[in-house]
């Protein structure tokens, strides 16, 4: 590229962009601020902290569980603690993480200067961070939610949980969902109309396949989840009847209504870190990802069928032999199009020549977990094994090695991959290899006695257990892995803290990578892209290198759209240029919102209507607001500077 | 080639103009309608379930619920017609045909409630019951979103915001109007006609 930063006219036009775009550093303004790489960060930053929250809850179990006849925790205590772990982990941290990279990344991997819906993004994340604050509140009221995750009823019914506890998980869960369904719309309506000129949809990298399936899937699979807590409440609050046999209820609805959310979710929470690994690993194997083509259609299809399989998490509760036949099948076959992409990354890998990097560490280390969480998932879905195995630790050791494995471990190796482009500076090396190592053998140790405890016959979710039954052992070897592990991610945390102000200037592309988001500067300036880029090929900034498609790509295009924040529309399939966006500027609106919807919530818990009532109107005054209808007409313009 | 259409002149428009509203709002239709899917779900599954003959009592009467089902319709319509008039720049027909839309919309949330008031037992008197109470009244409580939307049209209407060449929100809002519409539909032929054509 022609470095034409010093031309005068276009020194002009950059700080006039500025000017427009960027957000006065205020108290104020950071409130108020609707960017898509300041809310990126945020989601990010809170996501972490919940996840080192729910690590240390994590190790308190651990503690409890080293030794048999333990008595660190009380069983109240063990029950909260260790719903309260799952609840962060699945809701709190897994998916909002990937908000988090997928806000950042969308606009400057798609060549748009902002989401869609700017201030819809600035509300998700606020919503997310309240329902955050509201589900651990209850920590310092010490009514944690307290059965499970999954939360199964009649134990979560009132006459078994009479506290508050159940009431924060259902009201809370209700809450979370408002931020990842407008999340998730966001994201749908983005990829629908601000791509650049070019990037049709055969060119788009695997993270916006992977987000864009996750999200629409969380369109569909959020509601469930929503019914089934919104009837809980009302069981609870009201005595009706939904759960209960006595009055005509059925515990196995809650079961249906929950599994159906929760089997298309763990897809939610795996399918945009394995985009993250299909786009990052490529670019540290300096060739371009296998099978793209096969890839992006593997992530759709897994999704839908992801959703006609959430019965096998059911297979122990008694049911008619062909209908586990049929989803143990159907379970069995979601093993295909991941064994797609396993293979894309083992052929990326062998035909490339890899530069061992700690980010492709954690990916190739990925690869690894991915297959030994993907056989033991293979093993439950077999209807007999999962008779054998269901509420054991075999189940617990599966279904860490997959979330961890495809969560966690690609999320710290995007962060190693991106944080220069986030920050400007490089993360130390060498302490990035030794987190590796430590979280890598911390792991393994913690996590694959768990199949061999499972093996022995022991339960999952019991708060201690008897000497002699020869789970001692294998215990031990995992609290201590656990602590092992957890050093792993610590000194990721202090790299990270480290390198923001003390690492290498990273420049604009320090891995030499093909995506549009490494032809900015890193950081990149408040509107991403000066001139919008034309994009002609899958791969930008290799296409010197690989030849690949009939044009080049423009980065430096003569678009320059100066006239306030505006973007680009594009159709939707062939990404053709179609209207010229005006965006919205910042505004306190979304924040706002979000906290009367935070005191709406905390009014249903403390059954205070009036105040319920008073949010619900402040609410609407609020979007009457934001919703207010522009006074400018459209008009007709060229894009062409 | 992408680039060739940009040397033509292209719409400027204020965000969600055009597509990005009606997208928008198209994802969440589709969302509420999931959860809607999923709460008839309920009604399915505890139905079929049911021990006793269901749903308990025989179907409810129509004598309410089947004029005030035109009543609700009767109001799309109006609405519809009242986007008819500004799409030609006709202030006056949005503003009468919201208001009517609205008045119809008040009158089916209080037929409504008569109709709650007239059952003689509680949504915690049985399975039936706290589904038929919450179905409902999670659809009031989309009628109630309604009538605020539809109000809010109406005051922008009045204050002179729309014209011939600039009123996404009236179609982006009445398109919600239509869905609370459609799904009443749904909800009527769950509770009221299902049992009468001897599904459950
Ligand atoms: C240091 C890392 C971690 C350790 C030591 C750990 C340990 C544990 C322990 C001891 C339990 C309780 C099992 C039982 O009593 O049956 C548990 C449950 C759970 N963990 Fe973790 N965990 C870790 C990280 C994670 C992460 C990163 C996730 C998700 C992204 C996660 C998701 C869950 C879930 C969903 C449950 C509930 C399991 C169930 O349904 O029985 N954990 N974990
Ligand atoms: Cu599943």
């Amino acid at each position: 590229m022609v470095d034409r930063a010093l031309d005068p006219a276009v020194v002009l036009e950059r700080r006039q962009l500025a000017q427009t775009w960027e957000t006065p550093r205020t108290v104020v303004g950071w409130l108020s601020s609707v960017d898509h790489k300041e809310i990126g960060k945020r989601y990010l930053v809170t996501a972490f902290v919940f996840l080192l929250l729910g690590g240390v809850e994590a190790l308190i179990l651990r503690l409890q569980l080293a030794r048999p006849n333990e008595a660190v925790l009380s069983p109240e205590a063990y029950d909260q603690i260790f719903t309260l772990h799952g609840v962060t982990m699945i809701f709190l941290y897994a998916l909002p993480v990937l908000s988090g990279f997928s806000n950042y990344l969308w606009p400057l991997l798609l060549g748009s200067r902002d989401m869609a819906f700017p201030r819809l993004n600035a509300f998700s994340y606020w919503t997310f961070l309240g329902a955050g604050v509201f589900i651990y509140a209850s920590v310092f009221m010490g009514q944690a939610p307290n059965a499970g995750w999954f939360d199964y009823v009649p134990l979560a019914g009132r006459e078994h949980d009479p506290g508050l506890n159940i009431d924060v998980y259902a009201l809370g869960i209700v809450f979370l969902g408002v931020s990842t369904t407008v999340g998730a719309i966001n994201f749908v309506v983005t990829l629908l109309r601000t791509r650049a000129p070019g990037m049709s949809i055969n060119r788009m990298p695997i993270l916006v396949w992977g987000t864009i399936t996750a999200s629409v899937a969380n369109l569909f699979a959020v509601p469930a989840l929503t019914a089934a807590c919104l009837l809980l409440w009302l069981d609870r609050q009201f005595g009706m009847h939904f759960y209960d046999i006595a009055g005509g209820g059925q515990p196995l609805l809650w079961q249906h209504l929950f599994w159906f959310f929760g089997h298309p979710w763990v897809y939610a929470l795996v399918l945009p870190a394995m985009g993250i690994v299909s786009d990052a690993l490529p670019t540290f194997c300096r060739r371009p990802l296998v099978g793209y083509t096969a890839v992006a259609l593997a992530t759709v299809a897994t999704m839908v069928i992801g959703f006609g399989v959430w019965v096998h998490h059911m297979f122990a509760v008694g049911m008619p032999p062909l209908a586990m036949s049929f989803f143990g099948a159907a379970s069995m076959v979601i093993a295909i199009p991941s064994a797609v992409s396993v293979f894309a990354w083992i052929a990326t890998i062998w035909t490339g020549r890899p530069v061992w990097t700690t980010a492709f560490l954690y990916f190739a280390g990925f690869i690894l977990l991915f297959v030994i969480g993907g056989v033991s998932g293979f093993m439950t879905a077999a209807v007999p094994l999962d008779w054998q195995l269901t509420d054991t630790y075999f189940v617990v050791a599966h279904l860490h090695y997959v979330l961890l494995g495809i969560n966690v471990f690609p999320v710290i190796g995007g962060l190693y991959y991106w944080f220069p482009k986030m920050t400007g500076r490089l993360m130390d090396e060498r302490l990035g290899k030794w987190s590796f190592w430590t979280a890598f053998i911390g792991f393994n140790v913690a996590f694959f006695p768990m199949h061999v405890a499972g093996l022995m016959g022991m339960p999952r979710r019991i708060y201690t257990y008897p000497a002699g039954m020869g789970w001692g052992g294998p215990n031990l070897i995992t609290s201590v892995g656990s602590f092992v592990f957890a050093a792993g991610v610590l000194l990721t945390v202090w790299n990270v803290i480290r390198s923001r102000t003390r690492g290498a200037p990273a420049g604009a592309n320090p891995w030499d990578a093909p995506t549009l988001e490494w032809s900015v500067a890193s950081p990149p300036p408040a509107y991403n892209f000066a001139r919008l880029p034309i994009v002609a090929s899958r791969h930008p900034l290799w296409e010197d290198r690989l030849g690949e498609g009939t044009g080049r790509s423009v980065l430096d295009s003569d678009i320059r759209l100066t006239e306030g924040r505006e973007t680009l529309a594009t159709t939707p399939l062939d990404a053709e240029a179609d209207a010229i966006l005006r965006m919205p500027g910042d505004t306190p609106i979304p924040l706002l919102l979000g906290l009367a919807l935070t005191v709406l919530f905390f009014a249903l818990l403390w059954k205070g209507w009036w105040l319920a009532g008073a949010a619900l109107v402040v609410s609407a005054l609020l979007t009457a607001a934001w919703l207010r209808p522009s006074r400018r007409a459209p008009r007709e313009e060229s894009a062409r500077g | 080639m992408a680039d060739l259409s940009l040397d033509r002149p292209l719409p400027v428009a204020p965000s969600g103009y055009r597509s990005s509203g009606w997208w928008g709002l198209a994802t969440v239709i589709a969302t509420e309608a999931a959860l809607f899917v999923f709460l008839i779900f309920a009604y399915a599954y505890l139905g079929s379930q049911s021990a006793t003959p269901w749903p308990p009592g025989g179907a409810p009467a129509l004598r309410l619920a089947g004029p005030n089902t035109v009543v609700l319709l009767a109001s799309s319509l109006a609405a519809w017609w009242g986007q008819k008039g500004i799409e030609r720049g006709r202030r006056g027909q949005l503003v009468l045909g919201l208001a009517i839309a609205l008045v119809l919309g008040a009158v089916f949330a209080g037929v409504q409630g008569l109709e709650w008031a007239a059952k003689p037992h509680g949504p915690s008197d049985s399975a039936y019951l706290s589904l038929y109470f919450t179905i409902t009244g999670v659809h009031l409580a989309h009628v109630a979103v309604g009538l605020a939307v539809l109000l809010a049209l109406l005051v922008w209407a009045a204050l002179g915001e729309f014209t011939a060449a600039r009123h996404e929100h009236v179609g982006v809002g009445l398109l919600y109007w239509h869905f609370v519409d459609a799904v009443w539909l749904v909800v009527f032929t769950t509770f009221y006609l299902t049992p009468r054509m001897g599904i459950f």
